[in-house]
C-alpha cells in the first residue's frame, strides 16, 4: 500500500514555473503558499507582484493578484489595505524593485507602518534584465554593469534594508532568512508565518528579507549558487531578527 | 433648488464624495491644494480613505491598488505632478482600471508658475503615459460644469475600465461660483468581478495585470482597446455651440479660455460682427465631426483657435478642418491669461485679412 508523504501545497497552482534551475523564488513561494494554506488565508489574500522575475508569481500562487510597475508595489499595496483592511495584504519584490527604484514607496510604507506584509527577495543583482548591479551586490561581485566588480569608490558599498527600514517606528516585525538548506527554511517558513500573524492583528508594517540566488546571473551552477547564499551573502547579510516590536515592549 | 458659492477645487472634491468616490490619494501641489486638504476630512467622516502619499508617483499607484481592489478612487494633481504620474496612468490603461485624475492645469515646462495654464493638451490628450491608448479628457468651463462631469467621470471610468482625466486649469480651481448639486438618475454599472478582492474558488483566482508578454497576445488587447476607443468616440464625445449659426468666425476654445472669448465674442456683436463659440467638451474624444460640420457654413471665413497655451489644440482644429477654412491660432501662455479686447482684436484683425 502506498502512501502520500509530500505533495504539492493546495496554496500553489497547478503549474510549472518559468525561473531557472537552481533559483530560490520556487521555494519561496512554496513556503508562502504552505503559510497562507495553513493559516486559512487563501481565499482572502491579495499579493503585490511587481516589475522583475517575479512579476508572474501571480500565476503560481493560488490567491490574488495585482501586478506592479517597478519598485511601486507598496503604493499599490497601501490602496488595497487602506481601503481592505480586512484582507491579507502583501508584496513580494525583489532588491532591484525594492532596494533601488523603489526605495521611497517601501520606506514611506514602513514609516506609515502600514499593515501588509512585505517579502523582500534579495539576490544580490537583477534577474530579469540580465544581471546587472543591484543596490545589494555584494563588493567585488561581478554583474553586467560593474564588469571588475562593485566599488566601493564607485557604487558605496551595499545596503541592509532589513536594518535600515527597522529605524523606522512603523516597522512592527522584521527578519532576514535564507532557504539555502533544510533548517533555514524552515525558519524562513516560521518567519514568513510570523509576519503574516502579526499583520492579521494589525500591529504594523512587517518585513521578511529572504536571501536568494540567481544561478543564470551569478554564472554558478545551482548547488554553488546555494553555497554562495550562505557563504558570502550571510557575512555580510546576517540572518535572524532585525526587530520584533512585541519583544522591544 | 438653492443655489450655494462654492470654490472650484472644493467643489470638484465634494463631487466626487457625492459620486461614490471612497478613495483618495494625492500629494501637495499649487493651484490645487484645497482638493486633498477638503478630502483630509471629508472621506473619513464619509466611511473612504483618505491618504496624503508620498510622492505623485505613489499616489496614481495607491489609485492604482484601491481600484485594482474594486473602490472608486482618484487623484489630483498639477500639471508637473502630472508628468510624474503618467507612468501610472499607463498601467491603469493597461490592466484596464477605473481611476478619475484631475489636472489643475499651471504654466509649464518644468516648474514653470503656478499661475492657470492650458499647456498640458498634448500630454493629456496625445500622450497620457507610454504605449498605445488614452484618457477620456473632459474640460469644464465653470464650476458648475466641473461638478456635473466629475459624476459622470467615475460613471464613465466604471463602464469603459479606463482612466477619466478633468483637465482644467488654476482659473477654475481657485475661483468661486455658485452651483446647485444636482439629483443624478444612477447609471447601470457593470459588475467589478474582475477586482483582486479574494479569489473565487481554488484555482479560480484574479490577477490584475498590464503584463501580455506574448506579443501576438498584447497585439490583440492592443486591438481591443482601440475598439473601446471606438466605442466611447462614438458615444462620449460632447461639445457646446454658442451662436454658430451665422457667424462670420467661429472661435474654438476650452475651459477658461472659452470663457474669455465668450466675453470678446459678445463685444463683437454689438459691433455687428458675428462671432460664435464651439467649445469642445471632451478633449478626447474630439468633435472633429461637430467642429467640421459648424464651420462648414458659407458665412464662417474663419475658424480661430484660442489657448492658454503656445498652440496645441489647434491641431486638432486643423485635423477637423483639413483645410476647409482658414485655421489661425492666437495664445497667450506660461501663465499668462488671454484678455477679452486682444482676442476681438484678432477677430478683428482675422475678418479684414480674409475678406475677400
Amino acid at each position: 500500500m502506498s502512501q502520500i508523504v509530500y505533495q504539492r501545497s493546495p496554496g500553489l497552482q497547478d503549474v510549472e514555473t518559468h525561473y531557472c534551475p537552481g533559483c530560490h523564488h520556487g521555494i519561496i513561494h512554496k513556503l508562502i503558499a504552505e503559510v497562507l494554506t495553513e493559516m486559512d488565508l487563501l481565499d482572502t489574500a491579495v499579493g503585490v507582484c511587481p516589475v522583475g522575475c517575479s512579476v508572474l508569481a501571480g500565476n503560481y500562487i493560488n490567491c490574488d493578484f495585482i501586478e506592479a510597475a517597478h519598485g511601486r508595489a507598496p503604493a499599490v499595496a497601501t490602496g488595497v489595505k487602506r481601503t481592505h483592511p480586512e484582507l491579507p495584504v502583501f508584496t513580494y519584490q525583489g532588491d532591484g524593485d525594492l532596494a533601488s527604484i523603489g526605495a521611497a514607496e517601501i520606506m514611506h510604507a514602513a514609516m506609515r507602518g502600514e499593515r501588509f506584509t512585505t517579502i523582500f527577495i534579495n539576490n544580490a543583482i537583477y534577474g530579469m534584465t540580465g544581471g546587472q548591479m543591484a543596490p545589494t551586490t555584494l563588493e567585488g561581485q561581478k554583474s553586467t554593469t560593474s564588469q571588475s566588480g562593485r566599488t566601493r569608490e564607485l557604487h558605496g558599498l551595499p545596503v541592509r534594508m532589513a536594518e535600515m527600514l527597522s529605524t523606522l517606528d512603523g516597522m512592527a516585525y522584521a527578519e532576514r532568512v535564507c532557504v539555502a538548506d533544510i533548517p533555514s527554511l524552515n525558519k524562513a517558513k516560521r518567519a514568513i508565518k510570523k509576519a503574516f500573524t502579526l499583520q492579521m492583528q494589525g500591529i504594523g508594517f512587517t518585513f521578511i528579507e529572504v536571501l536568494s540566488t540567481c544561478p543564470t546571473n551569478w554564472g554558478m551552477s545551482a548547488v554553488d549558487a546555494g553555497k554562495w547564499v550562505k557563504s558570502n551573502m550571510t557575512q555580510y547579510y546576517p540572518l535572524g531578527v532585525v526587530k520584533d516590536v512585541e519583544v522591544q515592549a | 433648488m438653492q443655489k450655494e458659492l462654492w470654490k472650484g477645487n472644493e467643489a470638484i472634491a465634494e463631487a466626487a464624495v457625492r459620486a461614490g468616490c471612497k478613495a483618495y490619494f494625492g500629494y501637495p501641489i499649487t493651484p490645487q491644494n484645497e482638493i486633498p486638504e477638503y478630502m483630509s476630512h471629508r472621506m473619513p467622516e464619509t466611511g473612504g480613505v483618505f491618504l496624503q502619499a508620498e510622492s505623485e508617483v505613489a499616489a496614481i499607484n495607491m489609485v492604482y491598488g484601491a481600484s485594482a481592489a474594486g473602490v472608486r478612487a482618484m487623484t489630483s494633481s498639477s500639471s508637473p505632478g502630472i508628468s510624474l504620474k503618467q507612468e501610472g496612468i499607463s498601467y491603469l490603461i493597461g490592466a484596464e482600471l477605473p481611476a478619475v485624475i484631475v489636472n489643475m492645469m499651471r504654466g509649464g515646462p518644468g516648474l514653470g508658475t503656478i499661475q492657470a495654464g492650458q499647456a498640458d493638451y498634448f500630454q493629456a490628450t496625445r500622450a497620457p503615459g507610454h504605449g498605445d491608448g488614452h484618457m477620456i479628457v473632459l474640460a469644464p468651463s465653470g464650476i458648475q460644469e466641473a461638478v456635473d462631469l466629475v459624476a459622470d467621470a467615475f460613471d464613465m471610468a466604471d463602464i469603459y475600465r479606463n482612466p477619466v482625466m478633468i483637465l482644467a486649469d488654476g482659473m477654475i480651481g481657485q475661483m468661486m461660483e455658485p452651483i446647485v448639486w444636482k439629483e443624478r438618475e444612477a447609471v447601470a454599472l457593470p459588475p467589478k468581478d474582475w477586482a483582486a478582492l479574494g479569489r473565487e474558488a481554488p484555482g479560480k483566482t484574479h490577477f490584475v495585470t498590464s503584463l501580455r508578454l506574448q506579443s501576438p497576445e498584447n497585439e490583440r488587447f492592443n486591438q481591443e482597446l482601440t475598439g473601446k476607443y471606438q466605442r466611447i468616440a462614438d458615444k462620449e464625445t460632447r461639445w457646446e455651440e454658442i451662436d454658430c449659426q451665422d457667424a462670420d468666425l467661429i472661435i474654438v476654445a476650452y475651459g477658461t479660455t472659452s470663457r474669455i472669448c465668450q466675453s470678446a465674442a459678445r463685444k463683437l456683436r454689438q459691433e455687428g460682427i458675428k462671432v460664435g463659440i464651439f467649445r469642445p467638451i471632451t478633449l478626447w474624444p474630439y468633435p472633429y465631426e461637430a467642429l467640421r460640420k459648424a464651420a462648414q457654413q458659407q458665412s464662417v471665413k474663419a475658424v480661430l483657435t484660442v489657448e492658454m497655451s503656445s498652440g496645441q489644440m489647434v491641431e486638432d482644429v486643423r485635423l477637423a478642418m483639413c483645410g476647409l477654412k482658414p485655421t489661425p491660432f492666437y495664445g497667450r501662455t506660461g501663465g499668462m491669461i488671454p484678455e477679452t479686447d486682444d482676442v476681438a482684436d484678432k477677430v478683428r484683425q482675422i475678418l479684414q485679412e480674409v475678406k475677400p
